[in-house]
């Protein structure tokens, strides 16, 4: 194994690793713009830059591999000053209105700006063009604080293999954009969001809904209701400086109180409902299929990620047969707000505003798609990010870490644990599964702890064989059948899978896909900057608060049940059908 | 530049070649020839060029999905080269050379009067289909600078008080589309 110094500190590293890695396996931290961890590096943004003992150059550190016996420098006078240049052209071209930007707390060339000492930018000249480009409901991208570090491709191109996004033109004159510098509404943009989530300064952010929401909060005609999105609470407090993976959920309902909602509910309600009818859905599927032997689409795939919907509507049409129904949570929970919730509480639903916070982007979409408007208004009125709110929170002079915690309201607010894990990669099907086999035998998932080991953590793919013995009556053709179960994150990944099942190659009878990296955890709409490691803290947080809880599965939740005793009637009934189901059509990818 | 067998076709063209049947299948084969190999998007770009004589929006679409390529990508490429061209080209290419030995000697400012003069902007074509404008990055001709190219002639020194006697002949179609092609690579001095 090479053994090389680092500003004269000895280190050995393995073979391959770059010299970017092995300072920081050190505690030398080295800037970076355009690195992104676990990816090819691009040496794109050149802040990188070290000197090397005898080197004519400076070389970028992220794409250098080390060699044994090398002596690097990361702190040197050449080094600083040509790091300070970098950093000084790069805000040479940067519109830089940073007291009117989104990223004025976290922008990662602000920063690094400051930790330079660079008070003065000595290159003047014409900048290039601004575009702004406001066509899409999820997002907002702003050549002009663009620094084309290309991070955004690789998140949407590697992670995502959407390729929305490119560079076009050349030099001076490049901008990093869909096709001939058009507008992401008129290319297959999925609206994910994961562009925005690694962007290093505010040339791609999420479209603000917060002023809306403001104005629904000070009009008193106005009931207004937020559903808070499973994801969330273990991601807020990172907004207020809690290490990530700090569960927020008290601190949360109680600032969302302070902020004046009417009342504060949960997602993880809906959430619960969504089992209810997407294991209904699986289990009556495979009752057509393996006992009535009608022509069923096979597997079924999970349906609560909006911008996974998006993705099979523009690359995999043939699969839509097989998506699930079932609409989102969040849309199955303005359903339900502005018809049962709207006659529990005496409201008009015309005077009913539903917030949501969500970890996604795409759920601005979503809740705009022309389907999601069954209670007879828009279901969901507004769609804040975790972002956004922890944004409105300090705007409103609360001090967050001091209040005390809270409760929901009820009844929209009791959930199971099953529902917290909806914000995890496994967790949607892991929740289907402990119901769906509860149903089918009439015993829990005999599993420690009831989680599937196998699609739990961070693995791209993941699969899992489930076998059922002495299933109850009305379920005994599947005695002795083996479920096949995969879980994807990552639409790179979901990709993969689709490619298998279309080969041959793979056969499941439900597949959950989660759009973004780690699930809902690490969606578009979350604190920046989320690696693995911060994925791995929050996904730890989720599954606490899993634990924790008494109710740890959905059909156990004693509102949900009520629901459908005062309600909705039974689980893939007339209302349901109505209210919380929908289609999806194909759309053209050019 | 497209090849003899090519010119044919593309006189023969109507104007919204991209509808043409025939061209696609044309194209298709092209492309189908290359099989699954990597690195295919250029040489298919070209392709669709000398066949089209320009990149129709359609073609260019129908490339990115029959080479499973992001539209994004295809259009990148296409933006990167210029070489690549998504409009129309006129009968004569002027292209002006802006490397550094011309860019210093005022290859800006002959940009500048060429543009004035035929009234386009730099990847248009006038209205009579006779000019196209685009940029060049040095065709070798350093020691000749400010140079510029009107299809395969160098025209050296160029001055922008003296484009109107440049033109000329070519406005005048005194001169053949295909000229110099081969051996003749600079023309006179203006």
């Amino acid at each position: 194994m090479p053994e090389i110094t680092i500003n004269n500190q000895k280190v050995t590293v393995e073979e391959g690793q770059t010299i970017l890695t092995a300072a920081r396996s050190i505690g030398i931290n080295i800037p970076t713009l355009c690195f992104l961890e676990g990816y090819e590096p691009l040496g794109a943004c050149r802040v990188c830059l070290v000197e090397l003992a005898g080197g004519k150059t400076l070389v970028p550190s992220c794409s250098t591999p080390v060699t044994d016996g090398m002596e690097v420098y990361t702190n040197s006078k050449r080094v600083r000053q040509a790091r300070k240049t970098v950093v000084e052209l790069l805000l040479s071209e940067h519109e830089g209105d940073c007291q009117l930007c989104d990223r004025a707390e976290d922008c990662e060339l602000k920063e690094l700006a400051y930790e330079l000492g660079i008070r003065d930018v000595h290159y003047e000249g014409e900048k290039p063009e601004q575009l702004i480009d406001e066509s899409t409901p999820a997002l907002v991208r702003d050549s002009g604080k663009c620094i084309k570090c290309r991070r955004c491709i690789t998140a949407c191109n590697t992670i995502q293999g959407v390729g929305a996004l490119f560079p076009q033109y050349r030099g001076y004159r490049t901008t990093i954009s869909p096709a001939f510098a058009s507008d992401l509404e008129s290319v297959a943009c999925v609206q994910c969001g994961q562009c925005a989530a690694v962007c290093p300064v505010g040339a791609i952010s999420e479209y603000a809904h917060t002023d809306s929401v403001w104005e629904a909060l000070d009009d008193p005609s106005k009931f207004v209701v937020v559903q808070t999105a499973p994801a969330i609470r273990a991601a807020l407090g990172e907004c207020f400086d809690y290490p990530a993976g700090t569960l927020v959920t008290g601190k949360m309902t109680a600032a969302l109180r302070h902020m004046g909602f009417d009342r504060v509910f949960d997602t993880n309600f809906t959430a619960d409902l969504t089992i209810m009818e997407e294991g209904n859905e699986l289990l009556s599927r495979l009752k057509k299929a393996l006992k009535d032997k009608e022509e069923v689409a096979l597997p079924q795939f999970s349906s609560c990620s909006p911008g996974w919907i998006n993705f099979v509507e523009y690359y995999y049409p043939q699969f839509i047969p097989n998506v699930s129904t079932c609409k989102s949570p969040q849309q199955m929970f303005g359903a339900v707000a502005k018809t049962y919730l709207a006659e529990l509480e005496g409201v008009d639903p015309k005077d009913m505003v539903v917030v949501s916070i969500m970890p996604c982007t795409a759920k601005k979409f979503e809740c705009r798609r022309d389907e999601m408007n069954d209670s007879g208004y828009q279901d969901v009125d507004y769609v804040l990010t975790t972002r956004e709110l922890g944004q409105m929170i300090k705007g409103a002079g609360i001090d967050f870490r001091s209040l005390e915690d809270e409760e929901m309201d009820k009844p929209l607010g009791t959930s199971s644990g099953a529902a917290d894990i909806f914000a995890n990669t496994g967790g949607v099907m892991e929740a289907a599964v402990r119901t769906a086999y509860e149903l089918v035998t009439g015993r829990e998932l005999p599993m420690e702890k009831l989680h599937i080991g196998p699609i739990v953590g961070l693995e791209g793919v993941k699969e899992a064989k489930l076998k059922i013995e002495k299933p109850l009556p009305d379920w005994d053709f599947l005695d002795g059948a083996e479920l096949n179960v995969a879980v994807a994150h990552g639409l790179g990944n979901a990709a993969k899978v689709l490619e298998a099942i279309a080969s041959g190659k793979a056969d499941y009878h439900f597949v959950e896909v989660m759009t973004c990296p780690g699930g809902c955890i690490g969606g578009g709409g979350q604190p920046r900057y989320t690696d693995n490691a911060v994925r791995q803290a929050r996904i730890n947080a989720i599954y606490q608060e899993d634990e924790g809880k008494k109710l740890r599965k959905s059909h156990e939740n004693p509102e949900i049940i009520e629901l459908y005793k005062k309600f909705l009637e039974r689980p893939l009934g007339e209302k349901s059908h109505h209210l919380l189901h929908t289609l999806y059509k194909e759309k053209e990818t050019v | 530049m497209p090849t003899r067998e090519n010119q044919e076709l593309t006189q023969t063209m109507s104007e919204h070649p991209e509808d043409d049947p025939a061209l696609l299948e044309a194209l298709d084969t092209v492309i189908d020839g290359y099989g699954s190999e990597k690195g295919v998007l250029i040489p298919a770009l070209q392709s669709a060029q000398n066949l089209y004589g320009f990149l129709p929006e359609k073609v260019l679409k129908h490339i990115s999905k029959k080479l499973n390529i992001p539209y994004s990508e295809v259009a990148g490429v296409v933006t990167f080269y210029s070489y690549f061209s998504t409009v129309p080209r006129g009968k004569y290419l002027v292209r002006v050379c802006l490397g550094t030995a011309c860019y210093v000697r005022g290859g800006k400012e002959v940009l500048a009067a060429i543009k004035d003069y035929l009234g386009i902007d730099v990847g248009e074509t006038t209205q009579d289909r006779k000019f196209s404008l685009e940029i060049g990055r040095c065709f070798g001709a350093c020691s000749l600078a400010p140079v510029i190219m009107v299809n395969d002639t160098v025209h050296q020194r160029v001055k922008p008080e003296r484009l109107k006697e440049l033109l000329a002949p070519y406005e005048n179609d005194e001169v053949e589309a295909n000229e110099g092609s081969g051996e003749e690579t600079t023309g006179g001095s203006v």
